[in-house]
């Protein structure tokens, strides 16, 4: 099986977000991780290769720092690596589908393409959806149980307080991976030094022929979410307290 | 007047009542035509309580096989901006809405934004959030129809009763797609969904057991309409299911009122549920983080402070 996992380079969920002018941000001194939800796609095609047999190539949209990220997803068990490099903080879903489309082309043919379900920083949750519409091919998100067999895939995804629905569709397609689905490996130190040495093939945008002047969508203004400013204490007896409690919410907040 | 479509939701046969949130984001205060899209064959059904908040149009949606193909259920979407000159098309940020209207994106080749919390259709701008709740990002779509979908509850909705006609819409689309649900695992509880919940009471760690959980539902039921969640670190320790967790990895919800129970109160549980209305924080740590982020604190123990809560909700 030919593999590949789609993994963005994206700001630690702890890390301190400082904005910078207009609509960006310090980049330069928050810590960068592989998109969580992206581990679960690279766990996935790991397991699939190893039982099934074949290759995963790991396909990043992102700049050239982005290459440590790569390294530790091959560090997990991927072959190699494609880095589409790009300058900028924010690449708009459709021009990051279609790099990704252009690199995977120039590699191979896909039996499956995964990725997370959407990545941490952005919170866009689309990319999976016009990676697949621009090579036509199915596209199932969320999705949290998996198996591929016999040019299927069969995976389910939750639909609302514990339900679940079964979908199928024929590969190649996209699967966009989600918490559930399997628990990534903590790579050993081993494998983190073969990983250095794997292949990362690199290019840009302009190499592979995309304009990322195209974007329909502008990010305009990015703004710090205040935090509320700290508790109000409630004083006295357990019973004072919630009596007091459900008063304020009841009277004040008129949330109950 | 701009003609605004709403995807409705449907459930188990109930109409969802963050539904009611999204056709107020539509309406813009009566500035629109709000056309209420419903593809479960209900249409009729819902028509009074669509209207009641502003939805003039309902559109009562119908093609073969669309239940069971959500590119198909996208298509009826993109057929239906057509046919009323939709120039913004919004639905739910559930499981349902986020597939549905990427699919819609994708295939038409339009700017789409998810997990909005506010949405303006003139300037065709969106607000939602970036970097786990950390930032508010205002974004720009540039095209003829402002696709989005809103974070459940984030919009209060607002009673605004209008006359309402249902329309009859079997569009000519092609092909069923090639994903298809082949079958519904349904939970078979009565239990709410988190992101439809107005009011969450939530365990951490320190629950210690799955059974543990009942004293939080005793405490949901005196609350009224309320569900139990989880953090990560209760449901990684097998206290309870993933469909119960709230963050960053788990689930994004709005309520209310959330009121955390032995909760650290860290990023990425914050991440799922800091745009609640108010945050209540139960703690045996004076100088746990959380107390630093929410509205009303109390310093104790969850296995004494959440039973005497139930208590007092029950007295009037
Ligand atoms: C990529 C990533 C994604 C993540 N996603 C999520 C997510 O989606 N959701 C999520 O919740 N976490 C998530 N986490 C984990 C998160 O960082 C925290 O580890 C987790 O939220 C902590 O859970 P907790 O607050 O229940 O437990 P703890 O951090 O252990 O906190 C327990 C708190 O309870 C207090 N306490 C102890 N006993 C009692 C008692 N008897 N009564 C009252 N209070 C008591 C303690 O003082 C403490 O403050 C994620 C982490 C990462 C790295």
């Amino acid at each position: 099986m030919q593999i590949y996992v789609c993994v963005k380079h994206v700001p630690d969920t702890a890390a301190n977000i400082k904005i910078a002018g207009e609509n960006g941000y310090n980049d330069s001194t928050c810590k960068f991780i592989a998109n969580p939800y992206d581990e679960y796609a690279i766990e996935a095609a790991v397991q699939l290769v190893e039982k099934q047999g074949g290759e995963v190539v790991i396909v990043t949209v992102g700049p050239e720092a982005a290459l440590a990220t790569m390294r530790g997803a091959m560090a997990m068990g991927a072959h190699r690596g494609i880095l589409v490099k790009v300058d900028g903080q924010f690449l708009d879903s459709d021009i990051t589908s279609q790099a990704l489309k252009a690199a995977i082309e120039k590699d191979g043919a896909p039996d499956l393409i995964l990725m997370g379900k959407g990545a941490v920083d952005t919170e866009g949750f689309q990319t999976q959806y016009r990676l697949a519409a621009a090579m036509n091919l199915p596209v199932i998100n969320e999705v949290l149980k998996l198996t591929v067999d016999g040019g299927k895939a069969v995976a389910e995804r939750e639909i609302g307080a514990g339900s679940r629905e079964v979908l199928e569709a024929p590969t190649p397609c996209v699967l966009g991976a989600t918490k559930g689905l399997n628990e990534p490996r903590y790579p050993k130190f081993p494998d983190i030094m073969k990983a250095k040495k794997k292949a990362v093939q690199q290019f840009t945008l302009a190499d592979l022929g995309i304009d990322a002047a195209g974007a329909k969508s502008e990010l305009l203004k990015l703004e710090p979410v205040p935090e509320r400013s700290g508790a109000k204490i409630l004083e006295g007896s357990t019973r004072d307290r919630v009596v007091e409690l459900v008063r304020i919410l009841r009277e004040e907040e008129k949330v109950l | 007047m701009a003609n605004i479509g709403v995807l409705i939701e449907i459930e188990g046969g109930e109409l969802k009542a963050t539904n009611f949130g999204v056709i107020t984001a539509a309406s813009e205060q009566g500035k629109n035509d709000v056309y209420a899209i419903v593809m479960e064959g209900a249409a009729e059904a819902v028509k009074d309580q669509l209207s009641a908040y502003g939805a003039g149009k309902i559109v009562a949606a119908d093609a073969d096989g669309l239940a069971a193909s959500p590119d198909l259920q996208a298509a009826v979407l993109g057929a239906a901006i057509q046919e009323y000159s939709l120039v913004g098309l919004v639905g739910l940020a559930s499981a349902r809405g986020r597939d549905v209207f990427a699919r819609l994106a994708a295939a038409q080749g339009l700017p789409m934004a998810a997990d909005c919390v506010a949405v303006d259709f003139a300037a065709k701008t969106v607000q939602k959030s970036h970097f786990s709740g950390k930032t508010v990002a205002t974004i720009r779509l540039d095209a003829e129809v402002v696709l989005a979908t809103i974070r459940p509850n984030a919009i209060e909705p607002v009673n605004a009763p209008v006359e309402a006609e249902v329309l009859q819409f079997a569009p000519a689309v092609s092909g069923p797609g090639r994903v298809s649900i082949v079958e519904a695992k349904l939970s078979g509880s009565d239990k709410m969904d988190l992101t439809e919940a107005g009011v969450i009471i939530t365990g951490g760690r320190p629950i210690g057991s799955a059974e543990n959980y009942k004293i939080l539902e005793e405490c949901a039921a005196a609350l009224g309409s309320a569900a139990v969640g989880a953090s990560r670190a209760a449901v990684d320790a097998g206290f309870a299911p993933h469909s119960m967790q709230v963050g960053q990895t788990g689930k994004t919800v709005s309520p209310k009122l959330y009121i955390g129970c032995g909760l650290s109160g860290s990023v990425q549980h914050f991440a799922g549920m800091k745009t609640s209305k108010v945050i209540v924080a139960i703690n045996t740590d004076k100088d746990a983080p959380i107390f630093e982020k929410c509205d009303y604190g109390i310093i104790g123990d969850l296995f004494e402070v959440v039973p005497a809560l139930t208590e007092a909700l029950k007295e009037k």
